[in-house]
């Protein structure tokens, strides 16, 4: 166990932790910030998605020792009031039919809008497969992306 | 459909007849509304309060799963309610089978089951509404109308709200009868209309079962047999004990769940287990099912589930035979969210909040093991991260129970995601044999299909399309046992049969040189105007929607280098045809488009409908493609994501949806998009290769020629 003091959503929060702890358990039982969600554990579905650095990686496979002392975001700090373009543009078009990939397709479409603020649809797909949905959205998470883009989604 | 008068007994726990929804016997339990928090707000059932201060709470029943039902029942009650839909709260109700009927995720039948009651449920507090206002104003109800949660008296213009009237309509007893809409009144269903927990979803607010946190509550890791037909031999747990955070170890049959204060622990503890397992005789595989589906159909006695006329005569009299035999693998499940469940038993109580399915069903199983009367048991649905089926059985709810019981303490328990990919019961894989009859003249006078199976139901749907537009018809099943555990998977029996069906009809109007739409259509109109036997689905719906299709996709001139298939299928009450488009390069399969006609009835919410055609779509084609579940030496062959495919976004075709207004109630729509997409797809790479795919999923048929 070690003494680890993260920066999340921009506030400092010191947690004792297994150093090989993922940052998703930390997250999700230790802070209980449990919008970032746990589906595969290994890395392949995104579902997971956080950025650290304003890069989205996969917290279930990253250890908190190597998260320590970066800016984190999550979900929760996307935006002050779930006002974020990309958050805009996933209500208007009503994309979740479960949702509980979704909070990981947000942080990886936000992730890919700021490094591409206007992609075209090979773009989305080559930004997006990472992320699996079950339901079969992928549709409306694409239209979404292209809306949130010309909203000024890179924000 | 015509505006109907239901009349309403006041007394509680009364069955009542409608003529809505054909006359179906429903059950209303009138005046058993939960008792008022508010003594002022009037609560007139168990669907809907509405506050003095004008606040209206619409309560949905059933588990929300990502059908959309929990924003679905609501506008059916607010269209008759007349509400003002931006106005409106949605809450989630518990288990309360004395209140409720029908609290199930599962089977496409919410929605048509529930829609009568739900309509009066909001017509007849709408109606209370109109008479206080009227008694107020010394008006003639007659003379009110209703918009916005406002009632107003036409000839003067004065206006209530609902708020305004909520004390005066608690006081009035319940109307006789109750006058619904008709459907071409409707405002509000058949709309677009946003998910109601989607701002919770997209801030990461929304709470589903496996966020769950109480005080003192343990998180239990659930460990299962890691192979097929395996027992639960000798545990030894020291070395999981010692992991820093694990408080117990607790086990039942053939089961152990490691407890620790947080789930990574619980996860290493469980990794620390040596756990004996004691295998079966027979190591299951998939080689020795499809040797023993083979021989069952070679050889097997076989039980007859539809017979019309004499197939084997038939055969025998036949100018041309074709045969096929086409066979489909086990399926996981694969919701995204693990499966997971919260008890918290006590001595004489115990209190379950989760993602399930079947709450009820889960509650009598509590009842069952703890020895508890169900009215003992409090139970809450939490919003369902996908299920596809695997929530309908409550072994995970029986998993929380034991391990909340032994350890003497709430728990929240989760099933990493290869436990669940192990354990989670397939769709059933089977073996099906067609054999078709051609006469002398080309009709098609023979249809024979077997199957083996892993259920002992046979996994077929007996009485779809072609059946009645042939004269010899028959299906027989035989059932091969094993140690894999199956179940419902998204639309059961037909996501398979619509695939086999749609495929080898196929391969029969290949045969005889026919135009696969018109041999369809043919086949309905013989169905239709001179069926052989019962027909239990709708010929004209079936060709609405094939027509339909048709019309969206241009059938038969497809956009340059894509080919077409076409598909329909009928399952939950619904008809959908789809059309898919295929390019297949270096045997590389693309399904650009996928358009969908579909007739389910009365549509409530747009979006929501289309959404599940636009998933249910995705879902089977995807699947098809690449879901595989081979068994090898007893244990499941893929055991997560990174070997167990699912399709993602660069491989999802778009899809266009079109509703057709028919005027029939609303039939179902969860499932129903999904069992003719595959076939769609197979038959459009066939067009585009002349490979048919007998073999499920895609992948496995080289297309390189």
């Amino acid at each position: 166990m070690a003494q680890y003091t993260l920066t999340v959503n921009g506030q400092a929060r010191s947690v004792e932790a297994d150093p090989t702890m993922p940052l998703l358990w930390v997250l999700r039982d230790l802070l209980e910030l449990t919008g970032t969600k746990y589906s595969c554990g290994i890395g392949q579905c995104g579902t997971c998605t956080v950025h650290l650095n304003g890069s989205p990686i996969r917290s279930c496979s990253f250890p908190v020792s190597a998260a320590a002392g970066q800016p984190i975001t999550t979900i929760e700090g996307l935006s002050a009031h779930g006002d974020h373009p990309v958050q805009a543009a996933w209500q208007e078009g009503d994309v979740p039919q479960c949702g509980y990939c979704q909070a990981g397709q947000i942080m990886s479409a936000t992730a890919l809008l700021a490094t591409t603020p206007h992609p075209t649809d090979d773009e989305i797909d080559a930004g997006m497969s990472g992320n699996i949905c079950r339901c079969g959205t992928y549709q409306r998470i694409k239209a979404a992306i292209h809306l949130a883009a010309a909203k000024g989604g890179a924000k | 459909m015509s505006p109907a008068t239901t009349t309403l007994d006041r007394r509680s726990f009364l069955k009542l007849s409608t003529a809505v929804g054909g006359g179906l016997l429903i059950g209303f339990r009138w005046g058993q509304a939960a008792p008022p928090s508010n003594a002022a707000a009037f609560q007139p059932n168990a669907f809907l309060s509405i506050a003095p201060s004008g606040k209206v709470t619409l309560l949905n029943q059933n588990p929300e799963i990502g059908q959309g039902i929990k924003t679905a029942f609501p506008m059916i009650i607010g269209e008759e309610l007349d509400v003002a839909w931006k106005d409106v709260i949605i809450e989630q109700a518990p288990l309360d089978t004395d209140q409720y009927e029908r609290q199930v995720a599962g089977g496409s039948g919410a929605i048509r089951s529930t829609y009568p009651t739900l309509r009066e449920a909001g017509a007849s507090a709408r109606a209370l509404l109109v008479t206080a206002a009227a008694k107020k104003w010394g008006v003639k109800a007659a003379d009110c109308t209703t918009a916005n949660s406002t009632v107003t008296h036409t000839p003067t213009g004065k206006t209530l709200t609902y708020g305004e009237l909520a004390t005066a309509a608690a006081k009035l007893p319940l109307p006789d009868s109750v006058r619904l809409k008709d459907s071409s009144q409707f405002t509000l269903l058949g709309t677009r209309v946003r998910g109601t927990d989607v701002p919770k979803i997209v801030t990461g607010q929304q709470r589903y079962g496996i966020d769950t946190k109480m005080p003192g509550m343990l998180y239990g890791a659930i460990t299962n047999p890691p192979e097929h037909g395996q027992k639960l031999g000798k545990v030894n747990d020291s070395a999981a004990l010692r992991v820093p955070g694990v408080v117990k170890i607790v086990s039942w049959p053939d089961k152990v769940a490691v407890l620790a204060t947080n789930t990574y622990a619980a996860f290493q503890g469980q990794a620390a287990l040596q756990i004996e397992w004691k295998s079966p005789r027979i190591r299951e595989s998939s080689a020795r099912l499809s040797a023993a589906f083979a021989d069952a159909i070679k050889n097997g006695a076989g039980d007859t589930k539809r017979k019309v006329g004499n197939v084997e005569r038939a055969l025998q009299n036949a100018e041309r035979v074709i045969e096929a035999t086409y066979e489909v693998p086990f399926l996981p499940h694969a919701p995204m969210e693990p499966i997971n469940m919260y008890a918290d038993v006590k001595a004489d109580s115990a209190y379950l909040l989760g993602p399930m399915q079947t709450p009820a069903n889960a509650r009598r199983d509590a009842a069952r093991i703890l020895g508890l009367p169900e009215d003992k048991i409090t139970t809450e649905m939490t919003r369902i991260g996908g299920g596809f089926g695997r929530r309908l059985k409550t072994d995970f709810v029986e998993d929380a129970v034991h391990a909340s019981k032994l350890a003497g303490a709430p728990v929240n328990i989760v099933w990493k995601r290869e436990e669940d990919m192990i354990n989670g019961g397939f769709r059933p894989a089977g073996l099906y044999h067609y054999r078709a009859g051609i006469d002398a003249k080309g009709q098609l006078t023979a249809w024979h299909l077997q199957s083996a199976s892993v259920t002992s139901r046979g996994a077929v749907v007996p009485n779809n399309f072609p059946n009645g537009a042939v004269p010899n018809f028959q299906v027989d099943i035989h059932h091969v046992r094993t140690d894999v555990s199956t179940g419902a998977w998204r639309s059961p029996n037909h996501n398979v049969c619509a695939y086999l069906d749609q495929s080898f009809l196929e391969e029969v109007g290949h045969a005889l040189g026919k135009e696969p739409l018109a041999f369809r259509l043919e086949l309905l109109r013989q169905a239709e105007t001179a069926p052989f036997g019962k027909v239990d689905y709708a010929p004209a719906r079936m060709r609405g929607v094939l027509e339909a299709a048709a019309k969206m996709a241009n059938w038969g001139q497809p956009p340059a280098g894509r080919f077409q298939g076409i598909s329909s299928h009928f399952s939950h009450h619904s008809y959908v045809a789809q059309v898919a488009e295929v390019s297949v390069t270096d045997g590389r399969i693309k399904v650009h488009k996928v358009y969908c006609a579909v007739d389910c009835g009365q549509v409530i919410n747009l979006s929501s409908a289309e959404n599940q055609c636009e998933g249910g779509v995705v879902d089977g084609i995807g699947c098809a493609w690449f879901g595989d579940m081979p068994i090898v030496d007893g244990a499941s062959a893929h055991t997560n994501f990174n070997s167990y495919r699912l399709i993602r976004m660069n491989e999802a075709p778009e899809v266009e949806t079109q509703f057709l207004d028919t005027g029939y109630p609303p039939t179902g729509l969860g499932e129903p998009a999904l069992p003719p997409a595959s076939a769609a797809a197979a038959n459009a790479i066939f067009a585009a290769t002349g490979v048919r795919i007998r073999n499920l999923p895609f992948v496995h048929t080289d297309l390189k020629t």
